[in-house]
């Protein structure tokens, strides 16, 4: 269809299709036949098989949420997650402090610090839950993919303070192995390693 | 028989129907939420025991420890002994159904009907009609305008069917020429099921019962979208779960009463023939539940029209028309 038909608004001259409203019945024979047609005719009876026939049928669209859950897609964001390297166990996260200045919901708190050999190290971080609005662009704009969006959904706890851990979201040493690339927002795309151009040092 | 035996037999039996059918009263809320639901495609309570079989069980814990409130303006002794009435007349009126066909047990006959008395439809049909004082009680009382409303509806669509009930059930009686439920019964083993001959009462008893156990479509009552929840508005925890047993109950017997009446009831009386007649009274509870999946409420002067404008005049003719081939 093309973008005329909606752009046309001279009402009337497009190919409404009325709907037909049978005029209400006035005496009481009429009436009387109406309710026949309705009752006796097709009206009640077509309601009963249909329902039956839903039953019959038995194609339940229920999902028992707690037992089992409907798929995210990739892309989804739901609560962070602090990934490390897969190598070493190291924290992937630089400290350069890019989620925190672009936070739009100002949540993202972090404190660094040099230690010893020299590495800039992380020595808190924070993202208050209770008040982001999951935009995605500390995700984004993380040159580490340190941070990434996640797929947990299910956020409740008794207190607010609970929102805020980093331990919940960062990978836990011994489950490094489990960690995997994370595929959905703030990822790189694909096709990254084409993307690459080499840097032009000729000048 | 000794009247000791006699004593004794219609004890335990009294009994026993008082628990099969508050048993049962809640195993069909549960089979009501199943059906229901999967009419619409949902698989309804699924979390407490296998297939949400104890939800019943839930149900009940939670209906006894739930708080009782009386409201302030209510009229405290009629709301205390209105939902009383409802299951109280049920359980009454279920006593002169025979629930099942006479067998042998410990060394006697047993007779599954508690009083077999020579006007068996017209008791069970009148103490049921005594249970609309409940619902009409309880609005009248609660001190509700929703209350109030569906009081009044209560007696409107009550008396209404009232008349129905009894004019569709006059010309089976003028062709038996007995009030007696086995007689009934006993006639059909002869002559064939009535729904054959008394098609149209037929017809006009099941609506009517429709209507006095306010189901769907007349259960203008407790119309939730119109009137909260009608006479049961105020009602909460086990005062209201009264009012639910009884209508259950009522389904019960209006299902019995059709089969006995016009489905051939047991027939002879072996014990497929019981199952049989069984299995038709579960058809007529589905039939319950699958109306009100299906049918919307109308609206109580449209019931008005139907009941006193189309279904009394057709039960008259029927009656005539009975009478007058009985006549000739």
């Amino acid at each position: 269809m093309s973008l005329d038909a909606f752009k046309n608004r001279n009402i009337g001259s497009q190919n409404y299709v009325p709907v037909n409203i049978e005029s209400y019945p006035t005496t009481g024979w009429d009436k009387f036949k109406q309710v026949v047609k309705r009752g006796i005719g097709k009206e009640l009876f077509v309601g009963l098989w249909v329902v039956l026939r839903e039953m019959l049928k038995f194609k339940i669209h229920t999902v028992q949420y707690p037992s089992e859950v409907l798929p995210i897609g990739p892309r989804y964001r739901a609560v962070h997650k602090l990934l490390r390297l897969l190598e070493s166990g190291n924290e992937r996260c630089i400290g350069c402090g890019l989620c925190e200045k672009i936070c739009v919901a100002d949540c993202i708190r972090m404190d660094t610090r040099v230690d010893e050999n020299s590495r800039k190290e992380v020595v808190e971080y924070s993202i208050n839950l209770g008040r982001c609005i999951f935009c995605g662009y500390c995700a984004e704009v993380c040159p580490e993919l340190a941070i990434v969006h996640g797929s947990r959904y299910e956020n409740v706890s008794e207190q607010r303070a609970h929102f805020v851990i980093k331990d919940d979201m960062l990978t836990p040493i011994d489950f490094l192995k489990q960690q995997k690339e994370f595929p959905g927002f703030g990822a790189l795309s694909p096709n990254a390693d084409q993307l690459v151009k080499k840097t032009p040092l000729a000048y | 028989m000794e009247l000791e035996v006699f004593i004794i037999q219609t004890l335990v039996k009294i009994l026993v129907v008082l628990l099969i059918f508050s048993a049962l009263a809640g195993f069909t809320t549960y089979l009501e939420r199943k059906v229901l639901a999967f009419m619409q495609r949902r698989l309804g309570p699924m979390t407490v025991g296998p297939w949400g079989l104890l939800q019943v069980l839930a149900d009940g814990i939670k209906l006894f420890t739930k708080e009782d409130i009386v409201p302030t303006n209510s009229i405290k002794p009629i709301f205390k002994i209105a939902p009383v009435i409802l299951p109280a007349t049920a359980f009454i009126a279920i006593a002169g159904v025979p629930l099942f066909p006479e067998f042998q047990a410990f060394g006697m006959t047993i007779q599954p009907i508690i009083v077999d008395s020579n006007i068996g439809v017209l008791y069970v049909l009148g103490i049921m009609a005594i249970g609309m004082f409940s619902p009409l009680l309880a609005g009248l009382s609660s001190g509700n305008k929703w209350s109030l409303l569906g009081g009044a509806r209560t007696a409107i669509q009550l008396l209404s069917f009232e008349v129905v009930t009894g004019l569709s059930i006059l010309a089976p009686v003028i062709l038996i020429g007995s009030l007696n439920l086995i007689d009934i019964n006993n006639y059909q083993i002869e002559n064939g099921w009535l729904i054959l001959t008394q098609p149209i009462a037929f017809v006009l008893f099941l609506i009517a019962g429709y209507a006095e156990t306010n189901r769907t479509p007349f259960d203008l009552l407790e119309h939730e979208s119109e009137i909260v929840s009608g006479y049961a508005t105020e009602y909460s925890g086990m005062r209201w779960g009264l009012f639910f047993i009884g209508e259950y109950v009522n389904m019960f017997i209006v299902s019995f009463l059709t089969v006995l009446i016009f489905l051939g009831g047991f027939g002879e009386g072996t014990l497929i023939d019981g199952l049989c007649y069984l299995g038709k009274v579960l058809f007529f509870i589905f039939l319950f539940l699958w109306t009100r999946a299906a049918w919307p409420h109308i609206r109580p002067d449209q019931l008005m029209w139907l009941t006193w404008k189309v279904l009394m005049p057709l039960a008259v003719i029927n009656v005539v028309i009975t009478g007058l081939v009985v006549m000739f």
